[in-house]
């Protein structure tokens, strides 16, 4: 992969673009310090130590804000470039800034997290219940209420033993103390300390973090219990003592910013514990082709399962990844019928490490919809519980986990909100590899910004916050259990819907 | 003390149970085709009389097993450590995504052998095919070694098409008398020179010795090396946006 500079390699006058952001430096403030120099891994500013000046170069900038939040004279603010394109509805400056890109380079574009394009974003456009004389609230500070969940299969009948009595085993089920999870991010896509962070939160709340495709560092194991191991077509870090070392074993199939298209991880970033972890040599690309190769049909990804499930002796639920497609409903009746316990169904919003930007911002279809349909085939079919279904890609608050259980969901997963926890800006440059917030990177001066310790506490504070929360919209609509929410439809009411969009999301309209 | 247990009748998760409860050596009889046997298994023998189903030794972990009969598909997949042989022909992906140990297949490979076959650290797996290979052999290959015999082949070399696709690492070792052509432009195929032969010397020598085979009639014979072509590594031109 050769990866050219935010603004391509030539110097032609062809090749401008311009700022995307200026920052604005109070000169009145500012002390000289040099600290913005110094935290910037873009190279934005150069400080000269003599005349205790700064030379700032704002095409650099990539608006993540960390000179603004370490600058102690709080004399640096981050803004919208003023430059300007004449009005064209056809041609917005985005069209023209990334043809000027291509035509520069040659290259595809690349991008990061979940696509900045406007698309309709259902969460949006539906309200939910609450109750009014009949069917009282509840007051969730003072009564008990649960968000307990227990993901995997359900049986279909009451069984018996021989003696009459009924028999209560069930097959592997993970139990989360809230019906939220953090999805999965490879131990290179994010660094040592936020893989940590999210062990621990986990850890705390009683919930479960994923590995993602990169292996299982050796310090991580004592996670286990709050770990899902995934297990991608690149196989990368897979060995049985990583099988077993999980909680569950995830089997990604697809994600949601990339439906169809694989991963390659640049040997340049093939060093070290990532080499470790992943169980590569370092220096060799670590290519996930976009199949796996022993998958063609739903027969075939049954044999992943049951292979999983023989190599750790039937111990561990399996879970399917796949990314929100056209035809969602029908694979995901298929992977019901594989043997898994879960599906994970990523929505096209969902965040991504990198990602060629065409495919994140034009393949795959929303969350909402998605699940919906998926929760409607299943039940349809009568095999709801064969299979428990966890919902991500673009969960930006608890409202959204609450309409994502009323829509049919078991839990959530999250990412892009933890991540947000941990100090992301948003700033979408992650395949660069230098976050300045020591997340999305590698680099050693860059990822020790980010204490483990206190990026823990941040993340059990966003996720025990959200599921008061949660509490406190079920109290309101007479629900005290988690489990009665899931796929209480008569819950949401749309607004400024059409008759289709509501017919596939399965609510009335308000006021109706 | 090799414990015996009788195929017949027996799904694939009865009998993997009484493999794995058998603590010691094991002798599998009557085998038509149960699946993932000795999945993840190690720090044991199993020998198979009869056909093994799929993903045979899937994730095997130090195990021996020795299958006398042929195995169907994705024999060793993502196999860590141990031993595999058989004694008859194995069906696609055989050895995918391995990481170590060594495969030892009689006779022929279907489609796709070796593939995405990975090294790392001491871990240098090997799949050695007595025979044939089919299509696409090596795909994605990103360490380790296959050595194809050609032992019976008639025809110019001992694969069939797309050989190498997507290769960028390890190497394949093939046996045939000239260049293969139609690699594609990431593959490079170059004559095995003295220090190759050794490489594959003692792979060679294990398989003879497990099937009898005469290994200095087969080293007589001309090799040629499939590597990665680092002139023209697989790469995609990125921008960032």
């Amino acid at each position: 992969m050769t990866e050219l500079g935010k603004n391509g390699a030539k110097k032609s006058p062809l090749d401008f673009i311009g700022q995307e952001f200026e920052i604005d430096c109070r000169k009145d403030r500012c002390i000289g310090c040099g600290i913005c120099a110094e935290q910037c891994s873009n190279g934005v500013f150069t400080y000269n130590r003599k005349e205790r000046s700064i030379a700032i170069d704002d095409s650099r900038c990539v608006c993540c804000h960390r000179c603004a939040a370490m600058c102690p004279a709080r004399a640096l603010t981050v803004v919208r470039s003023r430059r300007a394109w004449r009005e064209n509805a056809g041609w917005r400056g985005s069209d023209i800034d990334e043809i000027t890109r291509q035509a520069g380079t040659g290259g595809v574009l690349l991008g990061s997290m979940g696509t900045p394009k406007e698309y309709p974003i259902y969460w949006d456009k539906m309200l939910i219940n609450a109750s009014q004389v009949t069917n009282p609230s509840i007051d969730p500070l003072r009564e008990p209420m649960e968000t307990r969940i227990f993901l995997g299969k359900k049986p279909d009948q009451i069984r018996r033993k021989p003696d009459g009595s009924i028999d209560t085993g069930l097959p592997p089920q993970l139990s989360a103390a809230l019906p939220i999870l953090f999805s999965g991010m490879s131990y290179g896509a994010i660094s040592y300390p936020a893989h940590l962070a999210l062990a621990k939160a986990a850890e705390r709340l009683g919930t479960f973090y994923n590995t993602g495709e990169g292996g299982l560092h050796q310090d991580f194991y004592r996670y286990g219990a709050h770990t899902i191991v995934q297990v991608a077509s690149g196989r990368f870090g897979v060995h049985r003592d990583y099988l077993e070392a999980g909680a569950a074993i995830e089997i990604k199939i697809g994600q949601g910013a990339k439906p169809g298209i694989g991963g390659h991880l640049p040997g340049l970033k093939i060093v070290g514990d990532i080499s470790k972890t992943r169980m590569i040599p370092e220096g060799t690309d670590a290519i996930s082709p976009a199949p796996h190769h022993d998958i063609y049909s739903i027969e075939d990804l049954r044999q992943l399962v049951d292979s999983l499930k023989e190599a750790t002796s039937y111990q561990k639920p399996v879970i399917i990844k796949i990314a929100a497609v056209h035809n969602v409903a029908a694979i995901a009746s298929g992977v019901a019928r594989s043997g898994a316990d879960i599906i994970a169904i990523d929505g096209f919003r969902g965040g991504t490490g990198a990602a060629p930007v065409r495919i994140r911002d034009n393949v795959g279809i929303p969350i909402e919809l998605a699940l919906a349909s998926v929760d409607a085939r299943l039940r349809e079919e009568g095999i709801r519980n064969r299979i428990s279904i966890l919902a991500g890609g673009s969960i930006r608050n608890s409202a959204d986990v609450v309409k994502a259980i009323a829509l049919g969901a078991d839990a959530v997963t999250i990412a892009t909100g933890a991540l947000i926890a941990l100090g992301c800006h948003l700033c979408r440059s992650c395949q660069q590899g230098s976050c300045n917030w020591g997340i999305a990177t590698q680099k050693p001066e860059l990822a020790k910004r980010l204490d483990p310790e206190e990026g823990a506490e941040r993340l059990v504070r966003l996720v025990t916050a959200w599921n008061h929360e949660i509490k406190e919209m079920m109290g309101g609509m007479g629900i005290n259990s988690i489990e009665a929410l899931r796929g209480n439809r008569a819950m949401l009411r749309g607004i400024g819907l059409s008759r289709k969009e509501l017919d596939i999301l399965g609510i009335a309209h308000a006021g109706e | 003390m090799t414990i015996s247990i009788d195929a017949a009748g027996k799904d694939f998760k009865t009998l993997g149970e009484l493999v794995r409860a058998a603590g010691g050596d094991v002798e599998i009889k009557n085998c038509l085709g149960q699946r993932y046997l000795g999945a993840g298994a190690r720090g044991k023998k199993i020998t198979i009389q009869g056909v093994a189903g799929n993903a045979l030794g899937a994730y095997l972990d130090g195990a021996e097993i020795t299958v006398f009969g042929n195995a169907q598909e994705a024999v060793g997949d993502t196999m860590n450590r141990g031993l595999i042989c058989i004694h008859g022909s194995s069906g696609d992906a055989t050895g995918y995504a391995m990481r170590g140990g060594e495969i030892y297949v009689q006779g022929d490979a279907g489609y796709r052998a070796g593939i995405h076959m990975k090294a790392y650290g001491d871990q240098v797996p090997v799949l050695v095919i007595g025979g044939s290979a089919g299509s696409f052999l090596g795909e994605y290959q990103a360490g380790g070694v296959i050595v194809v015999l050609g032992i019976g082949c008639e025809r110019r070399y001992p694969f069939n098409y797309f050989c190498g696709a997507g290769m960028h690492g390890g190497k394949i070792y093939v046996r045939c008398r000239e260049v293969p052509s139609g690699l594609p432009e990431q593959v490079a195929a170059r004559p095995a020179a003295e220090a190759d032969l050794e490489e594959i010397r003692p792979y060679v020598r294990r398989y003879c010795g497990l099937f009898g085979a005469d290994e200095a009639g087969l080293m007589a014979h001309p090799f040629y090396v499939l590597s990665p072509n680092t002139q023209n590594p697989y790469k995609q031109l990125y921008t960032s946006l």
